[in-house]
């Protein structure tokens, strides 16, 4: 429908919509994120749901404790090799549409810990992160930033078309292979389906 | 009761045993024992029983790598019927070990740090200690933490498993020599 047209009905008192966007506008107004936290960057995200940042406000003040019933992984810290694994079962146990929110410099990179023998050098080595946010920790305000930023993502989504979302496309995979323990590291390193290292896409 | 004291005791009471000071020359001076490891467990019992230390808050792994040490020597040497001083480069080799350090405290004195080490034979195929745990509890996890990440391993230790890494792991991170898993995107920094 023309937006146009829709704005000219809104005045006359007349609500037109589709149903892709009440179906969306339901979504993102009621995103459940998992009662995860995994180091530092958890007690700022504990922070944002009190009342000073009040992650209420967007409807995600629900934490559930059990992946079955969370939409949104908020992967807060350090994912430890040993950890990972874990994470990424955590992740396969939700149901879809599920979506990834990387907070802070170790879950998008390994951050300070990057060199460390036993950090996971970012979460997106194994599952499909939507949206990354920087800091050390971030502050409330940037997870309420990437939080609407993910809402931005939900609400622009169709659900019909070659654009739809994965969990709309059959063909796609819903869970990711978990990576096991090695004699060295975690095997496999990455997930090469999902992973496409920023640096070797630059080089080409 | 002062190190050399200590030092004392245990080579008066336990014999054969080989007590060594090492000294700490920083500003805090933090000296220690050097303890050998065949009399490591008498040691500690005498160090407990006797002289009450009976609080061991912390145990650590220090990993020494093979050094070469190059001295120059100067000589006296006759060459041709002259007495001539010849200066010469003498290369030493000197193996590596792995050493573990123990910090005790004396709870009924109030008196510690002592600082209690002992040293494997080398760091490849002789890094056996005696375990003190069955001496001081509090050891247990801490020297399976040495045994994961410097790989000392610890005789008479009840339980002697990984305590960081997951079982299956072969490595022993906190090692000087220890390499970790290719990177590829470090290689492709080393690249450009």
């Amino acid at each position: 429908m023309d937006q146009d047209l829709k704005t000219e009905l809104s005045k006359h008192g007349i609500f037109a919509t589709s149903f892709e966007e009440l179906y969306n506008w339901g979504r993102k107004n009621s995103v459940w994120p998992l009662t995860f936290g995994l180091a530092c960057c958890a007690i700022e995200m504990i922070a944002t749901t009190m009342a000073r940042y009040d992650l209420a406000r967007f409807g995600a003040e629900v934490f559930r404790p059990s992946p079955r019933q969370a939409d949104l992984m908020i992967v807060s810290g350090t994912v430890t090799k040993k950890m990972a694994p874990q994470v990424v079962r955590l992740y396969n146990q939700m149901p879809e549409p599920k979506y990834v929110i990387a907070m802070g410099a170790c879950a998008i990179s390994g951050g300070p810990f990057r060199d460390g023998y036993n950090v996971l050098k970012g979460i997106d080595r194994f599952i499909p992160v939507d949206v990354h946010i920087p800091g050390c920790p971030p502050r409330p305000e940037a997870l309420i930033h990437a939080f609407m930023a993910l809402q931005d993502k939900i609400s622009a989504q169709h659900l019909t078309g070659e654009s739809r979302p994965r969990h709309l496309k059959q063909e796609l995979p819903s869970e990711f292979p978990v990576p096991e323990f090695g004699e060295h590291g975690l095997e496999p390193a990455q997930n090469d389906e999902i992973f496409h290292n920023p640096l070797k896409v630059l080089q080409g | 009761m002062t190190l050399e004291e200590i030092r004392g005791r245990l080579q008066g009471d336990i014999p054969g045993c080989q007590a060594e000071l090492v000294v700490n020359g920083s500003p805090s001076a933090q000296n220690s024992l050097l303890i050998d490891r065949q009399h490591g467990l008498e040691a500690a019992r005498l160090l407990r029983d006797r002289l009450h230390l009976d609080f061991c808050s912390n145990v650590t792994a220090v990993d020494w790598p093979d050094q070469d040490k190059t001295e120059k020597i100067k000589t006296k040497q006759t060459v041709d019927g002259v007495e001539k001083e010849v200066e010469e480069t003498r290369k030493t080799k000197i193996p590596g070990y792995l050493e573990v350090v123990y910090h005790l405290f004396s709870m009924t004195n109030k008196e510690g740090p002592v600082i209690v080490r002992m040293r494997t034979a080398n760091r490849t195929d002789d890094v056996t200690l005696p375990s003190l745990t069955p001496v001081w509890r509090s050891a247990e996890f801490q020297e399976r933490e040495a045994f994961d990440l410097y790989g000392v391993v610890f005789e008479g230790h009840p339980d002697l498993r990984r305590i960081l890494m997951w079982e299956g792991f072969t490595d022993h991170p906190m090692r000087k020599d220890y390499v970790p898993p290719p990177d590829d995107d470090l290689e492709i920094l080393r690249e450009r």
